[in-house]
């Protein structure tokens, strides 16, 4: 019993060599750095915020066997252009977040396509692939850009094209007159709950005359789970407090903490009195026990008074969150669909997925489009945020920087979750805050932090991709092995 | 028709893009009454400048690690070999020589060189063992750990002790420069060795020669018994292994190859250039390097010395004709960049996409 | 009458190119039955059924003659799927199986159960979602068929190699319109005990209606099960017989058959052969070659003998001449002429004078992208560093010396090419043998092992590399081993020949030998006297 329990934490520490080595790295950096949590924290949450989403793009290829998708630069430069054209046109706010998405996503669609079929061409080179494909897209984006814009089409907007009129600025700026910053950031919660409330009850409606005229079972329990909540918060946001909160677009990471804490009291004292008032269910409820500890233990955590300052002075912007929690909930449900177990056939083993009379060329093609269109949203949320496009270099690291804090998060080029998209954004950001300041800190100069981080992410990829090799070369002999002492025992 | 369909299938459609496009490119010079014979010099000069670390490319193809991306260790290397040599002027190393400018810049040139093969050498044999621990994915690991290198040199360049002036930034501290000029150094030594002038076009001998000396060499390794070898662990592992011959071993000398002649290729390079170019400034090398090999007809798995002969005059005559055509044409810069970027990346993929069309 | 039957292919013929690999063959398999289909490597038994599953190596290489009927409707499938929408399945010697996923998720691949969701009605139905419960359901339903006691939630890499079978087999049971299954080979890689179960699940499948088509070389396995078996020779029909009319010996005699051709005229056997001193010396020897492993095989060859090594595909016979090579990790002695082979040390055999012929002429045969006269001299130049001049430091190829050499050999062997120069992978495969053998002759060795020398080349180079190797003998006094898969012409040249069956010696047999002997020997039936 002891010895196996010694074996399983060898073999946590070794599976997740990556992740450990960085967490280590970041606490040795902030303590190097000598910075404060007031610095760290709202740097931090707002590249999370930022980040996020774009690896989280990530995932769909990986589940389909397509590896680390180095193509997503392809979709952060449609996610550009269709910024562009929108600026073009001065639709602003909201609305023109909105446009932007409608221009980006059949370019995205389009694109995806092309990487699809390229990479079904070259099976087992995706990853090269996909980097060079990156690099030769950046080379007709750049053509269209530099000469295509204004050199063949006329193009007669001063703020965006350089001033001889061919090609456009090195920057496009989204704030002030365009009105794009903090387009999403900035939707107030209030506006989320209305959407959210109407939408539901609309929807709600919608499937019940459905069923009524199928004759179908109505189902009215589902329903109702999912919109007495949001009723009941809507009704809450009728009393002027609470209207008030709710009316503003961030959110304090304190608030946050504080909310999520009560939410997951309240589910979990729910759950258990339905467990043993209405089921009767026998024993200790011990996941629920859990969550009310976690919650309880994180608001005691805001009462510390270094956390409690640099709790309250970060600030979420909720929409944005929102959308990542919203793609988490997407990803998990979709590869619970037939679509989804069809693409984790074919990413295990494409001969028996064939077999299997699934069609592993179209489904390979469909998991690049998700990846580029997703992609795309996440450049234009990190974009919104940050305020300002670097026409010629926003697109260009977004791979390198996505794929490594995947990596960090402990997922390798087979299998990559959400959980470790979070945890890899959060380690890897943090260290590349740090990192600058700690080699300011440490050497008195701050380019060694800034070349380090950059070290880091490629040092990352390259370490992974290597133990990759490596272990899908040590499988084949290690099969071999097994299949002797089988035959030994016989 | 079906002949010449098999025929252009066998030259491949973007060689012939290429070199037509090349041709296009030297008609609309002569059209616009640009100076052709400068920029045929031009095309030349660039030639011998990126021969050597195109044909780096050859012994890791042979081998059998594929095109090696991670050419730019070698570049490293290298870097790290002019920079002591930098160094070792500076210190006084050469003083012996001063009485004769010529001889003062070759003494410079060859310690460089040295130090460069020795350097690019032993990163050589330890990525070369690193990759026969990877086989079947050379490309991808050789490319991040290539970008892996060049950023830990990039902490290096500001951390290694150098203290001579033309390396380091003025405002000492801070580490070396981004470009490195090598005006006292040994710029264009081999360029202006028996260098001369035939119908305006001039001819740097001394850059052809060791271009041309080192194809030689490598033509001449590869027709002896371990470049044999050498070549049959690279196209039939198997076959290899049933003649005796160790084939991990084989991969090693490769690897090593073509990263040292990476390491010669640079100082070669920078001494045509006339700056050594520091910090990222080589982190796409690779990419160019197998871009031309490529261009030159060669696949993922084979390669020769007439490929690298023809790719590298193709892709920089392009580059050095497409720049001055461009500006006469459009007024932007940029497109000569743009155009590298496209026709490398491009021909990469291409190369990729016919070597391995899977059905299943 | 017609629908009493499944399935039934009438006159089935197929050419690849000119080459007929099956004549005019039928098969009737009624509900239930189990239908044993012999035949040596190379009968058509693939073939016929590559036909039956609408394989796409058939349709690209024009198509068959013939008729396919199922329940006595007629059908031409162009693609797997259409098999497996009729109701054929397949049951594969290599697992088809998802390493990563559970038992259940393995036996709904492909045909998983859903329900549906708003999105589906929206977006079509691949946006369904699974329905795990039914699907668990469904599958421990299938296990339950075929009686085994498997925890559906576990993952089939963690599964032991036996288990494996029976997931395949209850992924086939589960669709739920089955009504013939294919087993080929399917006891190959199981243990004794769990080949038994193998043999008891598929009476038990056969009793629920459901017809098995058996494909195995397993003598014993076909009498304990089959109801009827069809014997297949060459391409052609020999005979169909319910197993209840027939016995092993005659099923042996019948799957080898008598073939009076003789492909070389060789009546002249040297005279003293018994009493020549011993060339080679093998030694329990094992090698680990997957899918010809040997397991334990001893043999003595005299020195000037043409010793044969035959039995089916499979079984072992191609990992001898591979494990002495070193191509695959051997263990166990084997001493030629006097001196053994170290196995740690690569190439060690080709010191010792042996040269090899492989059977996988292109794989690892030849370096096809290189010159004719490259490979001819390639191992000489690099184990004996012969056809090398000295140039200060370097080593380099004598292009003159290997030109003459390389011509040499073209009029010797009559290679037909454009000369020397050409590329082999441009070469017919007759041309490419001749070539492997010029090669490993240049290398003067004084034992040569040719592994299956004549597998598809034509009938002309096929002669004269035969011709050739009795002259090799005769001239030169050479030791020879030949490994093929091709009884008639390891019993036309051969002074004896060692059945390899299991990876083990079967037995050791004359080339005049009776039929039934071989049969028997290569299906591993174990007679008495037997290894």
């Amino acid at each position: 019993m002891n010895t196996k329990k010694k074996l399983n934490v060898r073999s946590l520490l070794r599976d997740n060599n990556v992740t450990i080595l960085f967490i280590v790295l970041c606490i040795g950096a902030y303590f190097a750095s000598g910075t404060t949590l007031n610095f760290l924290l709202p740097e931090l949450f707002t590249r999370i915020g930022r980040n996020t989403f774009m690896v989280l793009s990530l995932l769909i290829p990986v589940v389909a066997g397509l590896g680390l998708n180095f193509g997503i630069v392809i979709g952060a430069a449609s996610a550009q252009i269709a910024i562009f054209l929108v600026l073009l046109m001065g639709v602003k706010g909201l609305p023109g977040l909105l446009l932007c998405v409608v221009i980006c996503t059949p370019l995205a669609i389009f694109f995806g396509y092309l990487i699809g079929r390229l990479f079904n061409s070259m099976k087992g080179t995706e990853m090269i692939g996909g980097l060079v494909a990156g690099y030769f897209s950046d080379g007709l984006y750049q053509l269209l850009f530099l000469f295509v814009l204004g050199g063949i089409i006329p193009i007669a907007n001063k703020t965006l094209m350089i001033s001889t009129g061919v090609g456009v600025k090195n920057t496009m700026k989204l704030g002030d007159k365009a009105g794009l910053k903090y387009a999403l950031d900035n939707i107030p919660m209030i506006n989320i709950l209305d959407v959210l409330f109407w939408g539901g009850l609309v929807a709600s409606a919608l499937i019940l005359l459905y069923r009524l005229l199928k004759k179908q079972p109505l189902g009215i329990g589902r329903i109702l789970k999912f919109f007495v909540p949001v009723a009941a918060v809507y009704a809450l946001s009728f009393i002027p407090v609470v209207g008030r909160f709710l009316g503003t677009n961030r959110l304090l990471l304190l608030n946050a903490i504080e909310l999520g804490a009560l939410v997951a009291v309240i589910v979990s004292v729910i759950k258990i009195i339905k467990m043993k008032a209405i089921d009767k269910k026998a024993g200790l409820p011990k996941k629920e026990i859990m969550g009310i500890v976690i919650a309880a233990l994180a608001y005691g955590a805001t009462y510390i008074p270094p956390l409690f300052s640099a709790f309250s002075v970060v600030k979420l912007p909720v929409m944005t969150y929102v959308c990542i929690a919203g793609l988490v909930i997407f990803t998990s449900w979709f590869l619970n669909t037939k679509l989804g177990q069809e693409m984790r056939t074919v990413g295990q083993n494409r001969a028996v997925a064939n077999s299997a009379g699934i069609n592993v060329d179209r489904v390979r093609i469909i998991a690049m489009i998700m990846s580029t269109v997703l992609a795309s949203y996440g450049q234009l949320i990190s974009l919104q945020n940050i305020g300002t496009v670097a026409t010629y270099g926003s697109h260009q690291q977004v791979g390198l920087y996505a794929i490594a804090a995947l990596l960090v998060g402990g997922a390798s080029v087979q299998q990559a979750n959400a959980k470790q998209a979070v945890l890899g954004v959060v380690l890897f950001h943090t260290l590349f805050i740090l990192s600058p300041v700690a080699g300011k800190q440490l050497l008195g100069n701050a380019m060694i932090g800034e070349y380090f981080r950059v070290f880091v992410a490629y040092g990352v990829i390259a370490l992974s991709l290597a133990m990759h090799a490596w272990s899908k070369l040590m499988k084949g002999k290690e099969a071999a092995a097994k299949a002797e002492a089988a035959e030994a025992k016989s | 028709m079906a002949q010449v369909k098999k025929a252009i299938d066998k030259f491949g459609l973007p060689r012939i893009i290429i070199l037509v496009f090349f041709f296009v490119l030297i008609i609309t010079a002569g059209v616009l009454n640009m100076n052709v014979p400068a920029l045929l010099g031009d095309v030349i000069r660039r030639w011998g400048m990126y021969g050597i670390l195109v044909l780096a490319m050859v012994p890791g193809i042979q081998c059998g690690i594929g095109p090696n991306f991670g050419v730019t260790i070698g570049i490293s290397g290298g870097l790290l070999g002019a920079l002591i040599s930098i160094e070792l002027r500076d210190k006084g190393f050469f003083e012996n020589f001063s009485h004769n400018a010529t001889l003062d810049a070759f003494m410079g040139i060859f310690v460089a060189l040295l130090l460069a093969l020795i350097f690019a050498s032993v990163f050589g044999i330890l990525y070369g063992m690193l990759l026969n621990r990877v086989k079947g994915s050379e490309m991808t690991v050789s490319t991040y750990v290539g970008f892996s290198v060049v950023a830990l040199f990039n902490i290096l360049w500001l951390v290694l002790p150098f203290r001579s002036k033309t390396s380091i930034w003025p405002l000492a501290g801070d580490g070396l420069r981004n470009t490195i000029s090598l005006e006292a150094d040994y710029k264009e030594v081999f360029n202006n060795f028996l260098g001369f002038k035939i119908g305006g076009i001039y001819i740097p001998t001394g850059l052809l020669l060791i271009f041309f000396l080192a194809c030689f060499c490598v033509w001449l390794f590869l027709r002896s018994r371990n470049g044999i070898m050498m070549s049959a662990a690279g196209a039939n592992p198997v076959y290899a292994k049933a003649a005796g011959i160790n084939v991990d071993k084989m991969r090693i000398l490769g690897t090593t190859l073509s990263t040292a002649l990476g390491g010669i290729g640079i100082v070669m390079y920078a001494q045509s250039f006339g700056f050594l170019q520091l910090y990222n400034a080589t982190q796409m090398m690779g990419f160019s390097c197998v871009a031309s090999v490529l261009i030159g007809g060669a696949s993922i798995n084979r390669a020769s010395i007439i490929n690298v002969l023809i790719g590298t005059f193709l892709f920089q005559g392009i580059l050095a004709v497409a720049l001055p055509v461009a500006n006469m044409l459009l007024p932007e810069g940029q497109l000569s960049e743009i155009l590298r970027i496209i026709i490398s990346n491009g021909i990469i993929l291409y190369a990729l996409s016919k070597s391995k069309g899977g059905t299943r | 009458m017609e629908d009493k039957y499944v399935l039934q292919m009438e006159n089935i013929s197929k050419k690849y190119g000119e080459t007929a690999v099956l004549k005019n063959v039928s098969l009737n398999v009624k509900p239930g039955e189990i239908y044993a289909l012999i035949g040596e490597n190379g009968a058509g038994k693939s073939t016929l059924m590559n036909i039956l599953f609408g394989m796409s190596v058939i349709h690209s290489t024009g198509g068959y003659d013939g008729k396919v009927t199922i329940d006595g409707q007629e059908v031409n499938f162009t693609s797997p799927n259409d098999a497996m929408k009729a109701g054929i399945g397949m049951v594969h010697q290599e697992f088809m199986l998802i390493p990563g996923f559970t038992v259940t998720e393995n036996i709904k691949v492909g045909r998983e159960l859903t329900k549906p969701g708003l999105a589906s009605k929206v977006f079509g139905k691949s946006l369904e979602r699974l329905d795990w419960e039914k699907m668990e359901g469904e599958a421990q339903e299938a296990l339950d068929a075929i009686g085994m006691d498997i925890d559906r939630h576990v993952k089939v890499a963690g599964l032991p190699v036996g288990y494996m079978q029976f997931v395949e087999i209850a992924r086939e049971i589960d669709k739920k319109n089955i009504k013939l299954l294919v087993f080929d080979e399917p006891t190959a890689v199981l243990t004794e005990s769990e080949a038994q179960r193998l043999l008891s699940v598929m009476k038990l499948i056969a009793a629920k209606g459901i017809a098995i088509i058996f494909i195995t070389h397993r003598l014993d396995e076909i009498m304990e099960v089959a109801d009827t078996m069809t014997i297949l020779r060459d391409g052609e029909w020999v005979e169909t017989k319910a197993i209840k009319d027939t016995d092993v010996v005659e099923i042996a005699q019948l799957m080898v058959g008598r073939k009076i051709e003789k492909l070389v005229d060789d009546d002249e056997k040297p005279e003293g052969l018994e009493s020549a001193p011993v060339a080679v010396e093998i030694r329990d020897f094992r090698v680990d070659m997957p899918g010809e492993k040997v397991k334990g095989v001893d043999l003595d060859i005299r020195q000037g003998e043409i010793f044969g090594i035959g039995g089916l595909a499979g079984q072992g016979k191609i990992g001898i001449p591979n494990g002495i090579m070193g191509l695959f990790p051997a263990t166990g002695t084997v001493t030629i002429f006097g001196s053994q082979i170290n196995f740690g040390k690569l190439g060690d055999a080709l010191h010792k004078e042996v040269a090899f012929v492989s059977e996988d002429r292109r794989g690892v045969g030849l370096l096809l992208d290189e010159s004719i006269e490259d490979n001819i001299v390639f191992n000489t130049m690099t184990v004996k560093k012969e056809f090398l001049k000295n140039y200060a430091f370097m080593k380099l190829k004598d292009g003159r010396r290997v030109r003459s050499h390389a011509q040499e050999m073209i009029n010797l062997f009559d290679i037909r090419c454009t000369g020397s120069l050409q590329k082999v992978g441009s070469l017919s495969g007759g041309n490419q043998q001749k070539v492997c053998l010029a090669g490993a002759l240049t290398l003067n060795p004084k034992l040569l092992i040719v592994s299956e020398p004549t597998r598809g080349i034509d009938i002309g180079a096929k002669k004269l590399i035969m011709e050739h190797l009795v002259k090799l003998r005769k001239e030169q006094g050479l030791t020879i081993i030949m490994v093929s898969s091709e009884l008639v012409e390891l019993r036309s040249i051969c002074d004896r020949i060692a059945i390899i069956s299991d990876g083990r010696l079967s037995k050791i047999l004359s080339p005049d030998a009776p039929d039934a002997d071989f049969g028997l020997a290569m299906s591993a039936v174990r007679t008495e006297g037997g290894a």
